[in-house]
């Protein structure tokens, strides 16, 4: 006879429920972008959800492993959420295919399945299409405000199709905030630039301003709930508001972003909150923690600043993920009852 | 006293639900004397006992049944008075659920006391207090039965007495209905250890929350008139009852990992062993009872009880009106430490400070382990500071040399890890038997050393043995020849290998002499005195050739002359 070994009792946070708080948080923020971007997000996030728990099932029974007790952690479903989110709205079905494909089925089961995986399955998702696929991937719809109305939901749907819809793809397409300031190549003033282009906003950027906030509301409640530790969201953003700093000059021409910009536009509170701290592929000891998100907000300034990609999140979330090894090993925390 | 003390909060620990209310409504009850008592008679984690009574002996209540075979000794005395009808090894609450040797005694119902004479702290003195304290069988009632006499033995220069009123663990309220009872007999029992000890300052530390058993300990100190002793009270969280980590919390000293309080001046004793320690020196009473707290869901009537040791636990939760239907699982001691027990047909022991009979909805069934997210609260809930995500790691894929380097040995088992772990792994278990596997690794390796010493040992001497033989041929060789040659004609060259071959047995003989006179070489010496000896042979050896050559060399002449 075998009888349990201690303790007997549970605190009854489960993994299936840490990550349905997730899904939970992520509602303020994909609400605005809803809003902001109109029904082609919807699209991604039903699609997408869809192809996730799919893969993961198919991938599950092939590795002859229990189906529904393995879909039950809501792992495959967050992967696919986040990975919606990262995507233009004006994605076809395919792009999201491939990238949930990536993500899955090699980033994630390749590895060993939840767990096991060294990268994180949505940014490898991300990662692969960015590079093999940059003109779909780059082809952001505009926020309300800068087109009169947001496509209907038959042009969305046409366009997810991977058709042309009916008044033509660029009149709602174009350059995000990041990109559009980046390319002004000296020739304007902060103040100009922002004066000039549509996409400025209230603060940081028309639309993501808002999609920000609202990420950061959904991180504050995990937060407050215990679901995610403060060390990486408050490096990421500690790193990257203080690089900016020192790239921002005042104003001129040539000034890198303010650190509102960076703070409140592309995809920086979802990285923060929701992608850099998926827990699987990041550093698990607090000091470690820290660096790691220092790491990957330090790298979305420099390759936002400096690289063709309009925004570096994948790549820095990536590159943070390799580093996590080598963190762990170096910031072994001190032992209680021993000398350091 | 009132002053508020600095206490040092322990940065990491968790709050887990704490079940205490439902066995304090009542005072401490006692149960009527059960016809049979089952005295386990060795202490946890030992497997023998010089037993002191034969079947067949009448006893009285107090009187010695057995002593423990091995240091630190502990002592096991009769709980009523009786007949011993058996002596044998029988099932008792443990974790290896093994059999224990336990006296079966049937009581006679009297009850009468064989009681030592009672002491006055104030006069005698400290040898003759923690002569009595191992006399009465005292064991730390807190937790693992440690004997209290060899832990006061062990204190060296006390500086600081530290009285563990804390009681963690939910559901176990022992300790406090003790203290809200009888908190003079408590303080009179931290009276014997401060004049024992002699320490500057004695801090009770108690969690928060307990205002009864607070105002009944302030009432007993501020009686006693000793300002050394001092009241503190701590947060409430798990684990501030663990020894290093209450020492923690009232001195701000850690204790250093693989060392014991004892070691830097500090006495740890809880609140319970206080109370046995007066009740055996003030009454001359042997440890022969115990406040268990009895609780949990599946009793319609939860309580504290002070139960005679070797009362079965069927009797106990009969007393507690037991319903067996919602009934899912039996503990002994918390429901983060406690050991899950297969049946009721066990006796109490000094040890069993709670039994939960607990149902499915209180302490649900874990559902089954998912993988490590490495979410990492188990490690914001360690505390020792470990970062069990990774010793969970190295233990699965067996790695215990990484086990060891991110310190296995600092674990105290406390269950937080587990406790807060989304995936439900019971990581404790891992530990233990990653803790397992390091000492058989260690002792295997300590025999491979063994071993290996006596293998080069052998070796040698095999060497030896062969040279030696090799040696005999030549010298039976050498001689025929010297037959040979005198019979052919007498030579200066016989008479120098004689010489050559008395040379050698003289050396011989003073090697072993100078080996016999060598007081009781280790194996690595035995080992060198062969090689030596080798060398030597070698040595004589060559010499032997040498002068069987020059006799070859003086041949020719003889040849010559003849």
């Amino acid at each position: 006879m075998t009888l349990p070994s201690s303790p007997h009792g549970h605190r009854g946070l489960s993994v299936s429920q840490v990550m349905r708080l997730v899904l939970l948080a992520l509602v303020p923020g994909a609400t605005a972008l809803i809003h902001f971007f109109g029904w082609g997000v919807l699209l991604n996030l039903v699609w997408l959800s869809a192809l996730a728990v799919g893969f993961e099932a198919l991938v599950l029974r092939m590795r002859k492993l229990p189906v529904a007790f393995h879909l039950r952690d809501c792992s495959a479903l967050l992967t696919g959420i986040l990975l919606a989110l990262a995507l233009p709205p004006t994605a076809p079905w395919w792009l999201g295919l491939c990238g949930i494909f990536f993500a899955i089925v090699v980033a994630k089961h390749c590895y060993g399945g939840l767990g096991h995986n060294p990268f994180n399955p949505a940014m490898v998702g991300y990662a692969v299409l960015l590079v093999a696929f940059p003109l779909e991937m780059t082809r952001w719809s505009l926020p309300l405000g800068a087109v009169p109305a947001l496509p209907t939901f038959w042009d969305s749907l046409a366009t997810f199709f991977g058709g042309e819809p009916f008044f033509g793809i660029d009149t709602y397409t174009g350059a995000t905030l990041l990109d559009s300031f980046r390319q002004r190549e000296g020739a304007q003033l902060v103040s100009e630039f922002r004066a000039a282009s549509p996409l400025s906003g209230n603060f940081a950027a028309l639309g993501w301003e808002w999609v920000n906030l609202g990420f950061l509301m959904g991180g504050a409640w995990l937060l407050y709930k215990r679901v995610i530790g403060w060390h990486i969201p408050a490096a990421f953003l500690g790193a990257l508001a203080l690089c900016s700093a020192f790239g921002w000059d005042g104003g001129s021409s040539s000034s890198l972003g303010s650190p509102l910009m960076h703070l409140f536009s592309g995809a920086t509170m979802l990285g923060a909150f929701f992608i850099a701290t998926d827990p699987v592929t990041a550093s698990t000891t607090p000091r470690g923690r820290l660096i790691y998100g220092a790491l990957i907000g330090t790298l979305v300034f420099v390759l936002r600043s400096f690289s063709d990609y309009p925004d570096g999140l994948a790549f820095a979330v990536l590159l943070g993920n390799l580093a996590v090894p080598l963190i762990d090993r170096y910031t072994v925390p001190r032992t209680f009852g021993h000398s350091k | 006293m009132n002053a508020k003390s600095k206490t040092w909060p322990l940065p990491n620990a968790i709050h887990p639900p704490a079940h205490k209310a439902q066995s304090l409504r009542e005072a401490i009850r006692t149960l009527p004397l059960p016809e049979r008592l089952i005295i386990p008679l060795t202490q946890p984690g030992h497997h023998d006992a010089k037993l002191c009574v034969q079947v067949g002996d009448e006893v009285l209540k107090g009187q010695l049944l057995a002593r423990g075979t091995v240091q630190p000794e502990s002592l096991c005395h009769a709980s009523s008075s009786g007949t011993v009808v058996d002596i044998a090894w029988l099932p008792v609450p443990n974790a290896s659920g093994l059999p224990e040797l336990c006296a079966v005694l049937e009581t006679d119902g009297r009850d009468e006391w064989h009681r030592l004479p009672s002491l006055d702290p104030s006069t005698v003195d400290a040898a003759t207090l923690l002569e009595r304290i191992a006399e009465a069988g005292i064991g730390g009632l807190g937790g693992a039965g440690y004997p209290t006499a060899a832990k006061l033995s062990a204190l060296r220069e006390p500086h600081t007495l530290i009285i563990n009123a804390c009681e963690c663990e939910p559901f176990i309220t022992a300790d406090e209905a003790l203290l809200r009872e009888r908190a003079d007999e408590v303080v009179a029992g931290i009276g014997v250890l401060l004049r024992m000890t002699e320490p500057t300052r004695c801090l009770i530390g108690i969690e928060e929350g307990k205002p009864q058993a607070l105002s009944a300990l302030r009432t007993a100190v501020d009686a006693c008139n000793d300002s050394r002793i001092e009241i503190v009270v701590v947060p409430a969280c798990y684990p501030s009852g663990g020894e290093r980590q209450l020492v923690y919390q009232l001195t701000g000293i850690e204790i250093a990992a693989g060392r014991y309080p004892v070691e830097q001046g500090i006495l740890c004793q809880n609140v319970g062993t206080c109370h046995a320690i007066a009740r055996a020196v003030l009454h001359g009473e042997a440890l022969v009872s115990r406040i268990v707290t009895v609780t949990g869901a599946a009793l319609q009537k939860p309580g504290n009880f002070e139960v005679l040791i070797g009362t079965p636990l069927a009797s106990l939760l009969d007393v507690c009106e037991l319903d067996g239907a919602k009934l899912s699982r039996l503990i002994q001691g918390g429901p983060l430490m406690g050991v899950q027990l297969p049946h009721a047909d066990l006796p109490v022991r000094k040890t069993s400070n709670c039994f939960i009979a607990t149902t499915e909805g209180e302490l649900p069934t874990p559902p089954p382990a998912r993988e490590c997210i490495r979410c990492g609260m188990c490690s914001a809930a360690c505390p020792a500071f470990l970062l069990p995500q990774q010793l969970y790691a190295y233990a699965r894929g067996r790695d215990l040399e990484q086990t060891e380097r991110h310190n296995l040995w600092d674990c105290i088992e406390c269950g937080a890890c587990a406790y807060v772990c989304p995936s439900h792994i019971p990581l404790v278990q891992y530990f233990r038997a990653a803790k397992g596997e390091l000492s058989d690794f260690h002792a295997k390796q300590a025999m491979a050393a063994h071993s290996r010493v006596r293998f080069e040992f052998h070796q040698a001497r095999k060497l030896e043995e062969r040279e030696q033989e090799e040696q005999r041929r030549r010298e039976r060789a050498a001689l025929l020849k010297q037959k040979q040659d005198a019979a052919a004609a007498a030579g200066p060259s016989a008479q120098d290998a004689v010489a050559a071959a008395l040379a050698r047995v003289q050396a011989k003989k003073a090697a072993q002499q100078q080996e016999s006179a060598a007081p009781q070489p280790t194996p690595q010496e035995v080992i060198q005195a062969a090689l030596a000896r080798v060398n030597a042979k070698k040595a004589a050896r060559k010499a032997a050739e040498r002068a069987a050559q020059q006799g070859e060399a003086s041949k020719p002449d003889a040849d010559d002359k003849s």
